[in-house]
């Protein structure tokens, strides 16, 4: 594929994941950041908060296993954390399932909060595969 | 490496440089929140731990101008580095979050916040910041110069026996009016919104006013000291914990100033160690005595952005016990370099055990202030000034939702409809005084958190409820019952619904309140109590009207007069007498 294509390629990439619904304005905050100094930064934002996100659902994970009384007061504060990470890079899909996941805290719903981390766990695998696939498309057409 | 906040090269292109420490445990944001940061020219530092945060301002004090912090902290709550900070550095603190719920943006103001952001976080909020670091400057500063107009006043008065004139009029003095004068007229031409702060009403600070804060300081330990604490202590109607948090401001860096003053004439120091054992704050304090206190440090320190940071040695705890008669250690002014004192952090956790020889005037009055639009508190130098101006563009549906239905006109009318009531109140002031001592309330320990001590004080309700009600106004408002349902962890709506429905025209826009969480106790003392609920609400112009103050002991023409004689260390006995009238 010629520049041309790739940028067109780039655009309608990101364009998408706008329309559907995983990105939000954030994200566009984040693109405004990148200047000279810092020409990789929404790509080095998203892996930070990819590599930090792992342990912090970790702590989820953990705080939710095979507990007779589940904290969910403690619960309740990861899945805040969570979800102040998640909005630093403008992940929509995640941020609405962590609001429901503290929804279910708040209820005690231990079973609604299982279900929700599961869906929440797949907004963040699926986003993080999108975003892979985004940014080397930006690169192969600043490369071209 | 120091930087002298008052002669700063920064000075010439602020807010460019302005100094900003950003806490936050999330690593993503504090990536993103720095680049935000140094793209708006200011000087940035992160931490990603509250400890940190707090070691570093401590190391480099005067290093920073504004604190970002976020609220939660796996370390540390971010309420309670917000509360440190402005107890310790007296600096700006901005609360991030991404919860807005309203409880929360409450507490965060109550905690003496300037602002809170919600995340995700916009750069153009970022670039506002200054105002904050201005703000505080200037109001410091002002403060500062009524404080020297009326202790000259009284200086003259009371012949200066006791006093160095050179205390007054020493070159730093000079230097801070003319820089106050820089200032305001900077401030004039920039136009900011807050204009207005100059012209406005204010607390007067009366003699019986300030002898109350004096004894509320002591009694309380001048380290363990706090706004809320030193408000509750001195139970004084229509007072808010930001009237007492200014005024506790400037009484540090007068304190400092003193000292200054005295460790030239007195080359032993200030120490007067009471001769019963002192804690281990006090014992510290000996080993400080010798502290050299650099005159630039104090007095640039003090008026510099960054505010004072003095750390005050305690009185004796012990000596609250029942006993009034205080030893007054005199407090040591920390420089601002070069020492490092942590100090006040180890003993923070002391304070909820200590028994107060006062019923506890409700700690959440300024949970009020919330309602207050931004222009507010820039009028009123005296109250609101650190941690007020919500920037309500910001939060507009977050404070408005709770307070949507008392718009800031009707406050207005309100309040003058409630003109007469306030007064005759008031006028119970000096039985409460009586009261006060007779009613020794215990607080259990309790977390370090001045809320926390909110929650227990509902132990003492029966306490207070035997106490004869003598205000005029409140006797139908006053819901003694109602007190006994203080046991409650929730708000405690039964007696906000009394107020409320006594005092229908006082919209307190109470309701919102009622899903708060449990941090926003709102303790009742008889009567006052009472008043500072329907008053805090009041846009404060109108508290301040001297027709409102006919009842009331405060002598407008007295201006200030600090007993400050107490510093001299052969006057303890009238010390013990001045300060206890």
């Amino acid at each position: 594929m010629d520049r041309k294509q790739l940028q067109h390629q780039v655009a309608y990439t990101r364009r998408s994941l706008f329309d559907q619904g995983y990105l939000d304005d954030q994200f566009i905050q984040l693109e405004h950041l990148q200047d000279e100094a810092n020409p990789n930064f929404v790509e080095e934002v998203v892996r930070l908060f990819y590599s930090d996100s792992v342990r912090l659902i970790q702590n989820i994970e953990q705080a939710m296993i095979n507990k007779p009384n589940i904290d969910f007061g403690k619960l309740d504060d990861y899945m805040h954390q969570f979800k102040g990470s998640s909005s630093s890079i403008g992940a929509k899909k995640m941020m609405k399932e962590c609001s429901k996941f503290r929804e279910y805290c708040c209820a005690g719903n231990i079973e609604g909060c299982i279900k929700t981390l599961q869906l929440l766990k797949q907004e963040h695998a699926t986003l993080r595969r999108k975003l892979e696939t985004y940014f080397q498309l930006v690169k192969q057409a600043g490369l071209a | 490496m120091m930087e002298n906040g008052f002669s700063s090269p920064r000075n010439d292109s602020f807010p460019a440089g302005l100094r900003v420490l950003v806490v936050d445990d999330d690593p993503t944001w504090l990536k993103i929140l720095e680049k935000m940061l140094k793209k708006c020219s200011y000087e940035v530092t992160t931490c990603g731990l509250a400890r940190d945060a707090l070691n570093l301002l401590r190391e480099r004090k005067g290093g920073y101008d504004i604190v970002i912090s976020d609220v939660y902290m796996p370390d540390m709550d971010g309420f309670k580095l917000l509360e440190l900070v402005g107890l310790e550095m007296d600096l700006p603190v901005i609360m991030m979050s991404v919860d807005g719920e309203t409880s929360r943006v409450m507490k965060g103001v109550q905690h003496g916040a300037c602002d809170y952001l919600l995340k995700p976080i916009r750069m153009k909020e970022l670039r506002n910041i200054w105002q904050h670091v201005f703000r505080k400057k200037i109001h410091e500063v002002r403060d500062i110069e009524i404080l020297e107009g009326n202790e000259s006043f009284q200086m003259t008065r009371n012949g200066s026996d006791q006093y160095e004139d050179g205390h007054f009029l020493c070159g730093e003095d000079l230097t801070l009016i003319k820089k106050r004068k820089d200032i305001e007229s900077k401030h004039d031409e920039k136009d900011i919104g807050d204009n207005t702060s100059t012209k406005k009403a204010r607390v007067v600070w009366s003699v019986e006013l300030h002898q109350k804060f004096v004894k509320a300081v002591n009694q309380i330990g001048f380290d363990k000291v706090g706004p809320k604490k030193i408000l509750d202590l001195m139970n004084v109607p229509r007072l808010t914990r930001e009237n007492v948090a200014s005024h506790l401001q400037k009484y540090r860096l007068y304190l400092s100033r003193l000292q200054k003053g005295n460790d030239f004439n007195n080359p032993d120091g200030m120490v007067k160690q009471s001769d019963s054992p002192l804690s281990d704050s006090a014992g510290s304090f000996g080993s400080q005595n010798s502290i050299n206190l650099q005159p630039t440090d104090v007095s640039n320190g003090c008026y510099g952005f960054s505010g004072s940071s003095l750390v005050l040695q305690n009185v004796d705890p012990r000596s609250h016990d029942g006993d009034r008669k205080i030893l007054v250690t005199t407090p040591v002014a920390e420089p601002k370099r070069g020492l490092t004192v942590d100090a006040p952090n180890p003993r923070k956790p002391r304070i909820s055990q200590m028994e107060f020889g006062h019923p506890i005037a409700p700690p959440r009055s300024e949970v009020n202030f919330a309602t207050f639009d931004s222009s507010f508190p820039s009028k009123y130098p005296w109250c609101g000034i650190p941690g007020i101006p919500l920037k309500q563009e910001h939060n507009p549906l977050h404070l408005n939702d709770g307070f949507s239905h008392l718009p800031m006109p009707r406050q207005k009318q309100l309040t003058r409809a409630d003109y007469p009531q306030p007064a005759p109140a008031i006028s119970s002031a000096p039985s409460l005084t009586e009261r006060e001592i007779g009613c020794p309330v215990k607080i259990k320990p309790s977390r370090n958190d001045y809320s926390s001590n909110a929650c227990h004080v509902s132990s003492t309700a029966s306490a207070v409820d035997s106490i004869p009600l003598q205000t005029k106004t409140n006797s139908t408002n006053h819901q003694v019952s109602s007190t006994s349902s203080m046991e409650n962890q929730g708000l405690n709506m039964n007696c906000l619904t009394g107020v409320e429905s006594s005092r229908k025209n006082i919209n307190l826009g109470m309701p919102p309140f009622a899903p708060l969480d449990k941090d926003l106790q709102v303790c009742f003392v008889p009567g006052d109590y009472y008043m500072n609920l329907g008053l805090q609400n009041i846009e404060v112009p109108e508290y301040f009207d001297p027709s409102l103050l006919t009842d009331v002991p405060i002598h407008l023409n007295d201006g200030l007069r600090f007993d400050y004689e107490f510093y001299d260390p052969t006057e303890y006995s009238l010390i013990d007498q001045s300060l206890f009238i």
